[in-house]
């Protein structure tokens, strides 16, 4: 069984052992979808504080601890959403299929944008070390970059590995709208790393 | 959908079939059907393979992100209210 959803189970039988852990574990995974989606550590340790406090406090109201993990970061979407409607935020906006396509643009033309000059031409995935750390800090700026629309489905679907079904829960879409976006999000991250992702296999030049 | 071999081409209808439904492929949501379509233009078109390739890294370099910010360990104080807020909403279950 998912740890997390045993803790949710014991926590609803008044197991206090279970309640540590499962506050560590989702105070991390709240903080990052927060802070990917606020941009701002003040704000994302805030909105991830307020979500915790939300979720105990609505505790008695969890039905299917199964799905504790959707349930949690519905809450989070929602005071998300609240601290976006208080403060400047980038717009939503959508992301055409054809700008993503390949051959119709050299996969590293990134439109001026600065980040694509940074995105050295890498023959194999960086596994580990200084280069997968460098992926990663690539990665979490594309991530910041995406449509506000698309971030929220990615993060949900690949960082934090919820169903569609549950994703489309969660935000309030309908299954096909989360594909669609989760698809062209990826599709938009993939583009944006294309320096580092060269297939494995590929012998380098 | 013509499983013959082809120059590669943004404007084929069959390379856009593939490129249009690879997230489902990948992520095991397609008939057994169109999973057959894609297995077979991608056998025969090499770079939609180092598309697919590059896609699959990409994904799972998602799977793997962690955020180079660390959150800051819980005040005492917000703790002690959890806890509060979690037994509060025990004694309503029971009630």
């Amino acid at each position: 069984m998912n740890p997390e959803v045993e803790w949710a189970k014991r926590l609803l039988e008044g197991d206090a052992a279970a309640f540590t852990p499962f506050v560590e574990s989702f105070q991390s995974k709240i903080f990052q979808y927060t802070w990917m989606m606020c941009g701002q550590r003040e704000d994302a340790e805030e909105v991830a504080q307020d979500t915790l406090l939300k979720v105990f406090e609505s505790f008695d109201q969890l039905r299917e601890p199964e799905h504790v993990k959707a349930w949690v970061f519905r809450i989070a979407r929602n005071y998300c959403l609240m601290k976006r409607r208080r403060s400047v935020f980038a717009p939503e906006r959508e992301l055409s299929l054809d700008e993503l396509m390949p051959g119709l643009m050299p996969d590293n033309d990134s439109r001026g944008s600065a980040a694509s000059a940074r995105v050295p031409d890498r023959r194999e995935l960086p596994e580990q070390g200084l280069l997968r750390r460098e992926l990663n800090r690539e990665l979490e700026i594309a991530m910041q970059e995406l449509p506000a629309n698309y971030r929220s489905v990615v993060l949900l679907r690949d960082v934090e590995g919820l169903s569609t079904a549950e994703v489309a829960e969660v935000l309030e879409l309908s299954a096909d709208v989360v594909k669609q976006r989760l698809h062209r999000g990826r599709l938009a991250l993939r583009k944006r790393l294309s320096g580092y992702l060269t297939p494995a296999g590929k012998v380098s030049a | 959908m013509s499983t013959a071999k082809h120059e590669h081409s943004p404007a084929d209808p069959a390379c856009l079939e593939v490129f249009e439904k690879l997230s489902e492929f990948l992520d095991g949501e397609l008939s057994p059907q169109d999973c057959d379509h894609i297995q077979e233009h991608i056998r025969d078109c090499e770079p939609c393979v180092a598309f697919v390739e590059s896609l699959k890294t990409s994904i799972r370099a998602s799977h793997e992100l962690r955020p180079h910010e660390s959150v800051h360990e819980l005040p005492e104080a917000v703790r002690e209210e959890l806890e509060a807020a979690w037994q509060a909403a025990l004694q309503r279950q029971a009630g």
